[in-house]
């Protein structure tokens, strides 16, 4: 401890105090404490870039989008365009009609559930998805079987987080209609080798779509390298806005595809005897859209591509080693999750203590992290617990910030004795 | 830290690590099941409710320190007292947690421990599961699941 720190480390303690910088609200205190943001897995804290782009677009480019012949609408209606290229490109997609805005992961799964599953899935046919899903990525598809009398099928993962790669294979088959995929498990910080799952579906003829929601703020990914039919991803937890998200498929599925919801927008032409809706991305855009959420979603991506995902990942792959030592060396944890390879998310469980008191100690020590089933209770049915502790990390987080939660547990100790 | 042992004081933290009447009783004559699915705590209630009394009771089921607790001192609490009185007790509980002044000259006792818990608002919830799903095994309502969502 006594040797000065190394030069590298020197850069990478003053990049991320600039990097704080840029965002508002960690500068605050509670409890009376320095907040300890540490629940990055939930939603990220916003730079200041994206609360201004957002305040940019209602101070001067107010209008709707696709409609108006005025100037403001011209306006909105480019900067709206432009976050779809942005997305494009932030995703490696080759065009921009793969990209359509949704509400976030959430609904870009409901989606493709709806549009593209719905009419090939039939009697028998089956939906395959892994045991560490999200409940976004397990519903939908409940509902969908439930409708068409299919099967629901589960991938089994073993004690350390990983999935069984073996049985993967095995449980493809000409029934199965669609895999769906966490890219970075939320609740176990796995990252999936979805490249080579992917793969595997194809050599079978089934297409994919992958949860992306963990996966965006954390890894650089491309689309057409990894060769899904469908990503998903939610603007919130990549430092932009709630409610906008966006889904990436491919432009021949698209093609094909119903639209999800009627309204304005979605159409070519309106009669009473029938209509002719509008070509993809815009089919399943029904409505006005979020248009200040997908503006500000760029911002946010231009943000996270000025620093570069491949620091960011450097910085919090580091983050993460230093913090899973540092909370194994208070007595009575226990990992919930050591996959070969884990992004951002460190979940765990303290003996004798339940995760929502470590939570609320925590908070009144400034630090915020998510105690509970983390929308994931497979998940936890798997590993025998009800809840977890989980810290997740990002590009702000800092090595005190990491001493602050260490410190913060050993006071639960002392409280629970 | 003092806020911290002003909201888990020792008879909260006695009760979590040991819980009193937590067993399954075989011959109950009304039970009842409680869950709290933003933070999974689950408690199952037992009653052996003879002539109006609670002659017994017990649970069972896992939940944070509050929530254990509270399911605890609340069955010394109601044991020996009338369906009525048990009600009683728990609205005069609820008042407290609520910030609802509590009726004139109702005794809580030991449950007063919990008053700390109104400093928290997400985890008034903890403290009352037990006591929605005593109500509605007294009640009666075998298949009712209470659920504070």
């Amino acid at each position: 401890m006594s040797n000065p720190p190394a030069v590298a480390e020197v850069a990478a303690a003053f990049e991320v105090e600039r990097i704080r910088a840029d965002f508002p609200a960690l500068h605050q205190e509670v409890h009376g404490k320095p907040l300890v943001y540490l629940d990055n897995a939930a939603t990220t804290q916003k730079p200041r870039e994206v609360i201004d782009a957002v305040r940019y677009f209602y101070e001067r480019d107010c209008s709707n989008v696709h409609r108006g012949v005025h100037l403001l609408s011209q306006r909105a209606t480019v900067a709206f365009e432009r976050a779809r290229t942005t997305i494009r490109k932030f995703l490696g997609a080759a065009d921009s009609r793969e990209i359509v805005f949704t509400r976030g992961t959430t609904e870009g799964i409901n989606l493709v559930a709806s549009s593209f599953v719905r009419p090939r899935l039939g009697e028998g046919d089956e939906v395959l998805i892994s045991a560490m899903e999200h409940h976004s990525n397990i519903v939908p598809w409940q509902l969908l079987c439930e409708e068409r009398g299919a099967q629901l099928k589960v991938i089994p993962i073993d004690d350390d987080g990983d999935i069984i790669l073996a049985d993967y294979e095995q449980l493809l088959n000409k029934r199965t209609k669609i895999v769906g995929i966490v890219h970075v498990s939320n609740a176990l910080g796995t990252v999936n080798p979805v490249r080579e799952m992917i793969a595997t579906a194809h050599a079978h003829g089934v297409p994919v779509l992958v949860d992306g929601a963990q996966a965006v703020p954390h890894l650089a990914v491309d689309v057409q390298d990894l060769d899904c039919d469908f990503y998903v991803f939610s603007g919130h937890k990549v430092y932009g806005p709630t409610g906008i998200g966006a889904l990436y498929g491919k432009r021949e599925h698209l093609m094909e595809m119903v639209p999800y919801q009627g309204g304005g927008d979605m159409i070519l032409s309106v009669s009473f005897e029938g209509t002719t809706y509008n070509e993809p991305p815009h089919r399943f855009e029904a409505g006005t859209p979020n248009i200040e959420g997908a503006i500000g979603l760029a911002a946010a991506l231009d943000y996270v591509n000025q620093i570069g995902l491949d620091t960011i990942t450097a910085h919090e792959r580091r983050l993460l080693a230093d913090a899973t030592s540092a909370v194994l060396e208070i007595p009575g944890i226990r990992l919930v999750g050591s996959a070969r390879e884990r992004a951002s998310a460190l979940s765990f469980v303290m003996d004798g203590v339940h995760p929502h008191d470590i939570g609320t100690i925590l908070d009144s020590e400034g630090v915020a992290i998510r105690a509970g089933h983390h929308c994931a209770q497979p998940v936890m049915k798997r590993y025998g617990v009800s809840a977890t502790v989980r810290a997740s990390f990002a590009l702000y987080n800092t090595d005190s910030e990491i001493d602050a939660l260490a410190a913060g547990l050993v006071k639960v100790r002392e409280v629970f004795g | 830290m003092s806020d911290m042992r002003e909201l888990y004081q020792e008879i909260i933290l006695d009760h979590n690590k040991k819980p009193r009447n937590c067993y399954v009783m075989d011959c109950a004559t009304r039970s009842a099941d409680g869950h709290n699915p933003l933070c999974g705590d689950i408690v199952k209630v037992y009653l052996r409710i003879e002539n109006g009394v609670i002659e017994e009771i017990s649970f069972q089921g896992h939940g944070c320190a509050i929530c254990t607790a509270s399911t605890s001192l609340m069955t010394e609490s109601v044991k020996g007292k009338t369906v009525t009185q048990a009600r009683e007790i728990f609205e005069g509980f609820h008042d407290m947690l609520t910030g609802v002044a509590a009726e004139q000259g109702l005794e809580l006792g030991k449950l007063q421990v919990f008053e700390g818990v109104r400093e928290y608002p997400v985890r008034v919830k903890c403290a009352t599961l037990a006591w929605h799903t005593l109500n509605a095994a007294m009640d009666g309502d075998d298949d009712k699941k209470v659920s504070t969502e």
